[in-house]
């Protein structure tokens, strides 16, 4: 076991090092948040890879994958045709008329203060929500590594939290990241992203590697091996769709329930995507419009690249292994550990555990396990890191600087306040998400818990004001802050009395399905739509319809956009 | 208003561009034949394409609700339509970004370079 728990330090020793030397550097809040705007292309690209590619994708898919066959595949295709909407429609025009945040872009045409107000509330939550998951990731991985944490510490974590008892694996290593995050800034993700990137894409092929070996080349026979896995419940092989929604069992609204979850899952993967703050900030780092452009080739090129490896990754933990002895331990012969439940976050690390002692003897198991562990858990640090900054760049530069020191209490503010204030916000939205995370359970599967919440919140607060503020002339601030507090309220409000992730499922819930998108994303639409005719007919916003020409120009063709370098 | 922070600190930024509250500048800008035309070329691939690739996203989808055993046919071995469908959608994103940044490259960006070029000028 140890040799497994002392490889996946030695990683995060490194990564903690990289941050240390990163932070050194960060000086300004223009290197903070944008890295000074210095950043190439490609190297965005990586990033943007890196940001994107979280626990979801590398721990999430291939679990639901490795659970429900085919249905699991569809995740990966959304995630990845979803950058067509960010590079036909939001990358460049971001980059030309951005700074910082997303709130930038929108408060160059609407009312700054409640813009940049709603903004700070969608985005915390969009972060918030993915943090949930990421945390959810880590506390997993901590299970698999020192599978003994949780009963030792469970005398110090006796007490609740709002009702909720934390977990102890969860906990303590979301509070060891948040302290990671705070410590550095965006220049340090840039680079950490980078590596990760280069990290995941490498551990990816070397599993996928493994699967075909241990099938000698042979796509057929894999597919074969794969069809024998038979789903308990609707009989169907694992290469057909249908398991994770069975057809033809029940139906809302008159249509086949299990089509309408699928469409709707479909709508959130590929129109969130163009709405997650941490994203678009990426957008702000690079030096014009073409370097957007090409980081977005970069990053759909890799991205995709290793969603097609999850047909070996989440397959290939079906074929082998089988769902039922995913769990954070196992005994010989890789199964369950008795008394353990599955637990579908972990199917990439049992697949190691098992491809290593295939090939390499037990030795090798641990030596593959610590090493796909520890890239998964830098891929949750990365990624955790650049939504804290989303979330803390929200609330201290939109909220703290532009809303409450330039609009409310006059006065000047200094370099060191405004990244004081991230941090403290860094810190409370880390607590917030160890909470939400113990409270949906360890068990649950982070892909389906982005995509079911921040993807959703993403696509029907943030895209429809994005969108609406770049290309709709009419557009006003009631528009703009309807669809920002009203899509993220409405998101959370259907997933609240929705039937949810959290096992056992609720037997009759107010809401049927588990993919809000459907309803969430056309109201997220339609409030801004209506809140711009009301704020027509009370002419409360002039101005808006005016700037439009401005943004349109800009937004463009890059006249007057930030260049590269500059100093604030 | 924000504009005058977001404004490039680069030397020479052309003066109309710096003044604030120019609103006559932007409009100009807007009527340009240069810039009516990038925004057209613009929307001519961006439409037709977004709506593609909507549609053939959702096909996906839609196709293995409504027609499942169709899509449960199997085309080589035990590998079936679904998951060939499946594969299909990231040999179209990517073809569809191919198409995108090499008509930006060729046609999108000189003509945003004719506008700049003309917002440097003054009108």
């Amino acid at each position: 076991m140890n040799i497994t728990f002392a490889l996946f330090l030695i990683v995060v020793v490194i990564t903690l090092g990289i941050t240390a030397w990163a932070a050194r550097r960060t000086r300004t809040t223009l290197q903070f948040w944008a890295a000074g705007r210095s950043i190439t292309g490609w190297q965005n690209g990586l990033a943007i890879a890196g940001d994107y590619m979280s626990a979801a994708s590398f721990l999430g898919i291939a679990g639901l994958i490795a659970f429900n066959g085919y249905d699991g595949f569809m995740y990966s295709v959304g995630w990845l045709v979803a950058y067509l909407t960010v590079l036909f429609l939001i990358a460049e025009p971001m980059r030309n008329t951005g700074k910082y945040t997303m709130a930038d872009v929108l408060s160059y045409r609407l009312s700054p203060v409640p813009v940049r107000s709603a903004a700070a509330i969608s985005t915390v939550a969009v972060s918030a929500s993915y943090m949930m998951a990421q945390m959810i990731g880590a506390g997993s991985l901590i299970k698999v590594l020192l599978p003994d944490l949780d009963k030792n510490l469970k005398p110090y974590f006796s007490w609740a939290v709002f009702g909720t008892q934390l977990d102890p694996s969860i906990t303590l290593v979301g509070a060891l990241m948040m302290i990671y995050v705070i410590a550095g800034g965006m220049v340090a993700t840039t680079w950490v992203q980078i590596v990760k990137a280069v990290l995941l894409m490498a551990g990816a092929i070397l599993l996928s590697f493994l699967v075909l070996t241990y099938f000698n080349f042979n796509i057929l026979a894999f597919f074969d091996k794969i069809y024998s896995v038979k789903d308990a419940a609707t009989k169907l092989p694992f290469t057909s769709p249908g398991i994770l929604y069975p057809y033809g069992k029940t139906t809302v609204w008159g249509v086949d329930k299990a089509l309408v979850e699928n469409v709707s899952l479909g709508m959130a993967l590929i129109l969130g995507t163009a709405g997650l703050p941490h994203i678009l900030m990426r957008f702000f780092t690079v030096t014009n419009a073409k370097a957007a452009r090409t980081s977005v080739a970069w990053a759909m090129g890799l991205i995709g690249s290793f969603y097609i490896m999850t047909t070996f990754l989440g397959f290939g933990a079906a074929a082998l292994i089988g769902k039922a002895n995913i769990c954070a331990k196992v005994t010989e012969g890789f199964k369950c550990a008795p008394g353990l439940k599955p637990n579908t976050n972990l199917s990439m690390p049992r697949l190691a555990d098992f491809l290593g002692t295939h090939f390499f003897g037990t030795a090798g198991g641990e030596f593959l396990l610590a090493f796909i562990t520890a890239v998964a858990f830098a891929t949750i640090l990365a990624v955790v890191a650049g939504l804290t900054l989303a979330a803390a760049s929200a609330f201290s530069h939109d909220f703290y600087v532009n809303v409450v020191r330039t609009h409310l209490f006059h006065g000047h503010v200094s370099e060191r306040e405004q990244v004081n204030v991230a941090r403290i916000t860094a810190a409370l939205v880390g607590l917030l998400s160890i909470w939400l995370a113990a409270k949906t359970g360890a068990t649950a599967n982070v892909a389906a818990l982005v995509a079911g919440v921040a993807f959703v919140i993403a696509a029907s607060a943030n895209l429809p004001a994005i969108l609406f503020t770049l290309f709709w002339k009419r557009f006003n601030t009631w528009g703009a802050v309807a669809s920002l507090v009203g899509g993220t309220v409405v998101t959370i409000w259907l997933v609240a009395v929705g039937p949810g992730w959290t096992l056992p499922a609720v037997a009759h819930p107010a809401f049927p399905l588990q993919n809000v998108g459907i309803v969430a994303i056309p109201v997220g639409f339609a409030l801004a739509i209506i809140g711009t005719f009301i704020g027509d007919l009370a002419k409360a916003d002039r101005l808006a319809e005016v700037k439009f020409h401005e943004i349109d120009v800009r937004a463009q063709t890059g006249v007057g956009a930030e260049s590269s370098p500059v100093t604030v | 208003m924000e504009i005058g922070r977001s404004l490039p600190k680069e030397p020479a930024p052309p003066p109309e561009v710096a003044a604030e509250g120019d609103q006559v500048h932007w409009e100009g800008l807007e009527e340009t034949p240069e810039f009516k035309e990038l925004v057209r070329a613009r929307w001519r691939f961006v439409a037709p394409a977004t709506v593609f690739f909507l549609a053939y996203y959702f096909a996906l989808p839609l196709s293995n609700g409504l027609f499942p055993s169709v899509m449960r046919t199997e085309v080589i071995g035990h590998i079936n339509l679904a998951y060939l469908f499946a594969l299909s959608q990231f040999i179209v994103a990517w073809l569809l970004a191919f198409f995108y940044i090499r008509q930006a490259t060729r046609v999108f960006d000189p003509l945003a370079e004719k506008v700049r070029q003309r917002a440097g000028r003054g009108r």
